[in-house]
């Protein structure tokens, strides 16, 4: 059975935004993502020359060595702009809330055997201010990347970075009954021990690149790409077996962003190689480079947790990456 | 359960805790552009968090404020909620949003991008970034607010497009890409301070109100939903301004040269919102002329009685601004009108009950010098004469506005300043704007004029529609005047069968 309600029935003009219709091939009704996105970045008419880049424009292709007739052929999958992202985010964040809470309440960390808890302090509390620079590289994109496609994708990112260094301060917090106590021995750690000292000079290093896209490979393909699935999966099964399941309840946000976030990162790269061989090339070669670069800062930290099956899980965590950037990226290494 | 942490040093731990002094890199390569501006920062763990906001909270507030807009959004478009503002000639003020301010809240996301990763300070970074991700909420739930708009009404269409290329939208571009192209010093003081914090009520809320006067549903949603990052905004604009006048007295004379730009740069730039307020909304909320009393004479006089005492004056030429205020609207207003054949807007003369309100807000100067104009034009054209102007303005060097606005003392001469830089002669609508050129002529030099790119061959051609076409700007459909536009043919149309489907 139908019910009609009878309403006005007007006759539109046309269907979205005429730049938006050239880029679908027509007038026809566009996605939020694709009005809140196409083109919405300047790219003629510039009126002055930056005082902090006088050779380039504003917004300057040349700010990277990949090249593209297109940046709009950059499609987020997850088909995210600020509202479907910040709703998508507090979803998650009630789950998060409700995970610490349970766990707090019940003091679900201290099942954990005295030896682990340790390492829990001493290998993924620091992590926080990796988590930091990780945000600080994904505003450099934002602020000197090209098209919006892009920038807004790291623009969210980088605020997802801060988030994820809260969550690991708030666990820095639950491990130590909020003193604070952890996270400065945590911050020394990462200031002065040995095990951190690698991967800190690498962050500072990130911290200088110059090549925006050259940091999203070095940064969220490469460096995420070997310590989430070193630290959130390998590391964590370890503390699982060691009476600290609960810390995964803790970690969720991480193993579910990084899972989502992959998607739009391998987008970037397969969409940039698959645009001409120059691009393929380049991505390969910082591929190759900062998989050898990061897999050495990682070594120590590796070692602390994995002892003597250190190389062979660096060894097969490089290799999960190799196949990664061949099916999902297209990139030969 | 632990004790908590109290809420200062917990939101420490959560932000600036985070960061740590450099040892494999020199920190001059990690942040390159923090010392050429001449800006002295001596401690940057003085800086006193404008707002404490951890992500977790920010994406629970945001979150909620996007659903109830979406939901707003939706139900506008499903229910044509268009139909229900005052009269279609309203729309032209939405237009130019899109197309002038829009774009800008897309500038001001990328330039606190920029700033946010330029300060060194944990407490800037994170306080920047925010309002860089908000800035991106704007523009995107601007363009979907206005979207459905655009399904009905000429003018919205191609806004990206016209926004690097139409004369009077270079306006709004040069103001926030001057800012960009600037350091970050300058550019926080330029949108945090002299355009959030000083101007805001002066911009956004123009629309916001005038779209609440006029029944346009959505735009007021959206102006309601953008309001507490707004607050936020302003709160980061003076917290700015104090640090760097605490960090060093160094700072002081360049931060006051900084308010003095961009607040002539600023009320410039708002002109155009001057005209919208008096002339464009069927509802008015208020006079322009009450707007600057209220929110810079006695508001923006106070807050620079407070910055007194870090040694800051009111910015330079504020009394001009404040002898404009009887003739700035109308000025602008009977340009765009001159120009409507140029516009990607309907212009219009007042009617008489609209002259009537203008004579009784600007009881100085409407009768005496603004009638008898337009008084004119309306005979012209009843007689077949419509007046368009068919020369190119010269614009101003700085502002980019034509060279329309005349000296206080005598309203028919038109202001012309020039001044000489490497053999060329340069022209400027004000001491405001000259005194800026000269600060920085090879700056201001590089300017993107609309009227000299024609001029040199890069608007598509020589005459008017070939530069009109260069603008994507449909002329008989998205310009001249309302009373014979399609935007008004279709309004009574719909007007006539929503009617008489209400009586069936």
């Amino acid at each position: 059975m139908q019910i009609d309600i009878r309403t006005t029935n007007l006759q539109p003009l046309r269907h979205t935004f005429a730049h938006v219709a050239r880029r679908l091939g027509s007038d026809k009704p566009a996605s939020r993502y694709q009005e809140a996105t196409f083109d919405l970045q300047p790219t003629t008419s510039f009126h002055y020359r930056p005082l902090w880049d006088p050779e380039r424009d504003l917004y300057d292709e040349r700010r990277t060595a990949i090249q593209m007739a297109d940046w709009y052929i950059f499609k987020d999958p997850r088909q995210f702009y600020y509202g479907s992202w910040t709703i998508a985010r507090a979803k998650q964040q009630d789950s998060v809330e409700r995970n610490f809470a349970f766990v707090e309440k019940r003091n679900l960390l201290d099942l954990m055997t005295p030896e682990w808890k340790q390492k829990v302090q001493e290998a993924l509390v620091p992590l926080r201010h990796l988590e930091y620079s990780a945000n600080l590289n994904n505003c450099f994109i934002t602020a000197y990347g090209y098209g919006a496609a892009v920038t807004q994708a790291t623009m969210l990112a980088s605020m997802d970075r801060l988030g994820i260094a809260q969550y690991l301060t708030r666990i820095g917090l639950v491990l130590d009954g909020n003193t604070g106590a952890v996270l400065d021995v945590g911050k020394q750690a990462w200031l002065n021990d040995p095990m951190w000292q690698p991967l800190r000079e690498l962050a500072e290093e990130l911290l200088t690149l110059q090549d925006w896209f050259e940091l999203l490979v070095a940064q969220n393909f490469v460096l995420d790409g070997l310590l989430y699935p070193l630290v959130y999966e390998r590391f964590d099964t370890r503390i699982s077996e060691n009476g600290g399941s609960a810390l995964a309840m803790l970690t969720e946000f991480m193993v579910d962003w990084f899972a989502e976030t992959n998607r739009f990162t391998d987008m970037m790269l397969k969409t940039a190689a698959a645009e001409s061989a120059a691009n393929k090339t380049v991505l390969e070669q910082w591929v190759r480079r900062w998989t050898a670069r990061v897999a050495g800062a990682l070594a120590p930290l590796t070692e602390h947790v994995f002892a003597a099956e250190a190389e062979a899980v660096m060894r097969e965590l490089q290799d999960d990456l190799r196949t990664r950037a061949k099916k999902k990226c297209g990139l030969d290494l | 359960m632990a004790k908590p942490m109290n809420m200062r040093d917990k939101y420490n731990r959560m932000t600036r805790d985070l960061g740590w002094e450099p040892s494999y890199q020199p920190k001059s390569k990690i942040y390159p552009q923090i010392e050429f501006e001449g800006i002295k920062i001596e401690n940057w763990e003085q800086w006193e968090d404008p707002f404490r906001l951890t992500m977790d909270a920010y994406w629970k507030y945001q979150a909620e404020k996007e659903r109830k807009l979406y939901a707003v959004i939706d139900s506008f478009a499903q229910n044509n909620g268009q139909l229900n503002i005052t009269d279609a000639r309203y729309v032209n003020a939405l237009k130019l949003f899109l197309t002038g301010i829009s774009p800008a809240e897309y500038s001001a996301h990328r330039g606190f991008s920029m700033v946010g990763r330029a300060f060194p300070g944990v407490g800037a970074q994170v306080a920047c970034q925010m309002q860089a991700v908000d800035e991106l909420r704007h523009v995107q739930t601007q363009v979907h607010t206005i979207s459905h708009y655009n399904k009905y009404f000429n003018g919205f269409q191609d806004f990206r497009h016209m926004h690097d290329r139409v004369w009077y939208l270079s306006v709004p571009k040069s103001f926030f890409e001057d800012a960009q192209t600037a350091g970050p010093f300058e550019f926080i003081t330029a949108i945090s301070f002299s355009f959030e914090y000083v101007l805001t009520n002066l911009l956004f809320m123009p629309f916001m109100s005038g779209a609440a006067f006029n029944g346009d549903m959505a735009t007021v949603t959206f102006g309601f939903s953008a309001q507490s990052d707004e607050a936020r905004h302003m709160t980061l604009g003076l917290e700015v301004i104090k640090f760097m006048l605490q960090q060093h007295p160094d700072n002081v004379p360049i931060v006051q040269r900084w308010i003095d730009k961009w607040f002539w740069r600023g009320y410039r730039l708002l002109s155009l919102v001057a005209m919208m307020m008096d002339y464009m909304l069927p509802k008015r909320v208020m006079s322009w002329k009450e707007a600057w009393e209220m929110y810079f004479e006695q508001n923006g006089g106070a807050l620079f009685e407070d910055l007194a005492r870090y040694g800051i004056r009111m910015p330079k030429y504020w009394e001009v601004s404040v002898q404009e205020k009887d003739h700035l609207s109308h000025q602008t207003w009977a340009t765009f009108y001159n120009y409507g054949h140029a516009a990607a807007f309907h212009t219009w003369m007042p009617d008489a009950e609209e002259m009537a309100w203008l004579a009784a807000k600007y009881p100085d100067s409407f009768d005496r010098w603004y009638r008898p104009r337009y008084e004119h034009w309306i005979a012209q054209e009843k007689a077949g004469h419509r007046f368009y102007n068919p020369s190119l303005p010269m614009l101003c060097q700085t502002c980019q506005i034509p060279m329309l606005y005349t000296d206080m003392d005598d309203p028919t001469q038109v202001v012309y300043r020039s001044t000489e830089y490497q053999g060329e002669k340069y022209h400027f609508c004000s001491d405001g704007c000259k005194d800026i050129f000269e600060h920085e002529p090879e700056k201001y030099v590089q300017a993107w004029l609309p009227v000299n790119q024609i001029y040199q061959g890069h608007c598509g051609g020589a005459t008017v529609p070939e530069v009109l076409n260069w603008y994507h700007l449909r002329d008989g459909q998205d310009n001249r005047d309302y009373l014979y536009s399609e935007d008004r043919q279709n309004w009574l149309r719909w007007k006539e069968a929503s009617s008489q489907l209400e009586t069936t």
